[in-house]
């Protein structure tokens, strides 16, 4: 499988604010050249975990091991973090120009003159912003701003990068046209790397592997599909998107699937479940069908309903329609659809779900 | 110097005419006795002010990034000591250098030693206050990406401090100010000995209580002049970093 070692290592970690535990988080280990992404809502931790994992927020208790040797907080901690970079969501730029901006990192180092210009105008030129080396960081636009701080970051070639929520101020076009960049350079030099984001999209883009936090915790870690559709439990569920999560009883059992009862309606998915045990079944938009058709013909969703459209909501390329059919359900369809069906708010529809696309977790009773 | 004189009668223009066609004579000759003041002037604030700014950016950026107990009172402390009466400050001085006082042995009462000594504790504060506040106004993060960057701590003040270059600047003007326009101190630990511990600003007391008002307009203006060149270049430096 994974043959690369891992570059970073931390156990036991625990950070406490005034007496309050901001983060705890027991075992983490990062292969070589993976690109992880945390995500959450505000306030999960992923800012902690980052500058805890750089040693800018010194641990409660807990240890680090980069590249399997345990990390020294007391002694020289600058040159564990000389191995490392970090961008934050501001640009966070000197007042100088661009190019001393990007330089810092190696003048901290003490490279020397000529190596540096070298490097500078190497990692300038790879985001684009070699044309404005000269310009003086105050006169630089958002975009501009935060590919300076990324170039300064990737030109001291860090092992671990480590970039927290970067582009959340960035107007769309220049985060899209980043995100492209960054995807690019990262897929070049394979660098490790650990960014925070609350954008899932962005996670799902970017990353190997997804860790999703709240409350200072690493709720599931994996790879995105793992996380997207396999979540370990509701506010998982619920973050990475999926919209629709039922709560009910397991009333029947048939083999390999069972029926659950949801406010008096009868569902059915597949997976094992006791008789009477409570489970909350997931089940994503974009799997959620909708027709007008008054036949009865034989489908392969076990899972038909009559429900009526509650709102209907723009989400850009495609619409939110939110539907009651005895319980709340939610699904996605494009605008084409939505002019074929003729949907609007009050309509009555068919609705329809595979029994193989609801995810089913089972509510551990405590 | 020559005879001063005053009309009691007359038409006070008189005054102000006779002390600035008495100041360009005196600056044009290059009077031995004003360059020497002037000069003197020069050297005891210039050296007070590079002493208050080696103590004030240190302890004011110490300061603003350490959180310690009794941080409040100190930062009370500094505000308290920008507005120091001069006079006090002298008042204590002196006492110290006083022949029977704790640093008597030294035996720098009456010498500018003493006054650039007076004069950096008036202006210490002055950039401690300043320097306090231009660190504070920097963006927090920025010390945790000066660290991220891999900067020892040293290297994280350094970097902070030329940061906060434009505030700074403005500390050095307003320590040189204060202390290139004081007297009080200086008449009290330097004496006002002619060609020794004669300032500008000395002088001038001098001259006026003795009604010898042209000289005092003259050493005035030259102070005056002085001042406004010295910070006109600084201003020149701080108003380039701020278009760069």
């Amino acid at each position: 499988m994974n043959e690369s070692k891992p570059i970073l290592e931390a156990k036991n970690l625990e950070v406490r604010k005034g007496g309050t535990i901001i983060l705890n988080v027991p075992f983490l280990l990062i292969p070589k050249g993976e690109i992880l992404s945390l995500i959450g809502p505000n306030g999960a931790g992923k800012t902690t975990l980052l500058q805890t994992l750089s040693y800018l927020f010194k641990p409660f208790q807990g240890e680090i091991f980069f590249k399997g040797e345990k990390v020294n907080a007391n002694h020289s901690v600058f040159e564990y973090r000389r191995k490392l970079a970090m961008v934050f969501q501001e640009p966070l730029l000197f007042d100088t120009t661009v190019f001393d901006n990007v330089a810092s990192g190696l003048k901290i180092r003490r490279m020397k003159k000529q190596e540096i210009r070298r490097i500078v105008m190497e990692h300038l030129d790879q985001l684009g912003m070699g044309h404005l080396s000269h310009r003086s960081a105050r006169t630089l636009s958002g975009g501009e701003a935060q590919r300076t701080s990324l170039a300064r970051a990737f030109a001291i070639q860090p092992e671990v990068l480590l970039l927290d929520e970067p582009f959340a101020s960035l107007d769309p076009p220049s985060r899209e046209s980043l995100i492209e960049d960054l995807e690019r350079i990262l897929r070049q030099t394979r660098t490790t790397t650990i960014f925070a984001t609350h954008d899932r999209l962005e996670a799902l883009r970017l990353s190997d592997r997804i860790a999703v936090m709240n409350g200072g915790k690493i709720l599931q870690i994996g790879t995105p599909g793992e996380v997207m559709n396999h979540p370990v439990d509701e506010f998982v569920a619920s973050f990475v998107g999926v919209e629709t999560v039922l709560t009910g009883r397991v009333i029947k059992r048939n083999g390999g699937t069972f029926v659950v009862s949801i406010s008096g309606k009868e569902i059915e998915a597949v997976g094992e479940a006791h008789l009477g045990e409570a489970v909350i079944l997931c089940i994503r938009p974009e799997n959620v069908t909708l027709s007008i058709h008054p036949s009865k013909e034989a489908t392969s969703a076990r899972n038909v309903f009559l429900g009526k459209i509650v709102k209907i909501t723009s989400l850009g390329l495609y619409q939110k329609v939110q539907l009651h059919c005895g319980f709340p359900l939610v699904a996605y369809v494009t605008h084409h659809s939505l002019e074929e069906l003729s949907l609007r708010e009050g309509k009555e529809v068919k609705v329809s779900f595979k029994a193989t696309a609801i995810h089913v977790v089972r509510k551990k009773e405590k | 110097m020559v005879f001063g004189y005053w009309d009691l009668g007359g038409v006070k223009m008189d005054l102000i005419l006779e002390g600035i066609k008495k100041a360009f004579w005196l600056l044009i000759t290059f009077d031995p006795e004003v360059m020497g003041i002037t000069l003197l002037s020069l050297q005891v604030s210039g050296t007070a002010t590079l002493v208050s700014l080696l103590i004030g950016i240190s302890v004011g950026t110490a300061v603003a990034l350490s959180k310690f107990p009794g941080r409040r009172i100190v930062i009370s402390l500094i505000n308290t000591g920008m507005g120091l009466p001069p006079v006090v400050v002298g008042l204590f001085v002196t006492i110290f250098l006083w022949r029977n006082g704790p640093l008597g042995f030294f035996r720098i009462l009456y010498t500018p030693t003493a006054m650039i000594i007076a004069q950096t504790v008036i202006a210490a504060p002055i950039v401690m206050g300043i320097t306090l506040v231009a660190i504070q106004q920097l963006p927090p993060k920025l010390r945790l990406q000066i660290l991220a960057l891999g900067a020892t701590r040293l290297q994280m003040v350094w970097i902070l401090i030329k940061e906060a270059k434009l505030p700074l600047l403005a500390a050095v003007m307003a320590g040189f100010g204060g202390v290139i326009s004081e007297v009080g101190a200086s008449i009290m630990v330097g004496g006002n000995i002619k060609g020794y511990s004669r300032v500008l600003t000395t002088a001038t007391v001098m001259e006026t209580s003795r009604g010898n008002f042209d000289i005092a307009i003259a050493l005035g203006i030259i102070l005056l002049l002085m001042a406004y060149f010295i910070n006109l270049i600084l201003t020149q430096i701080q108003q380039r970093e701020r278009s760069r």
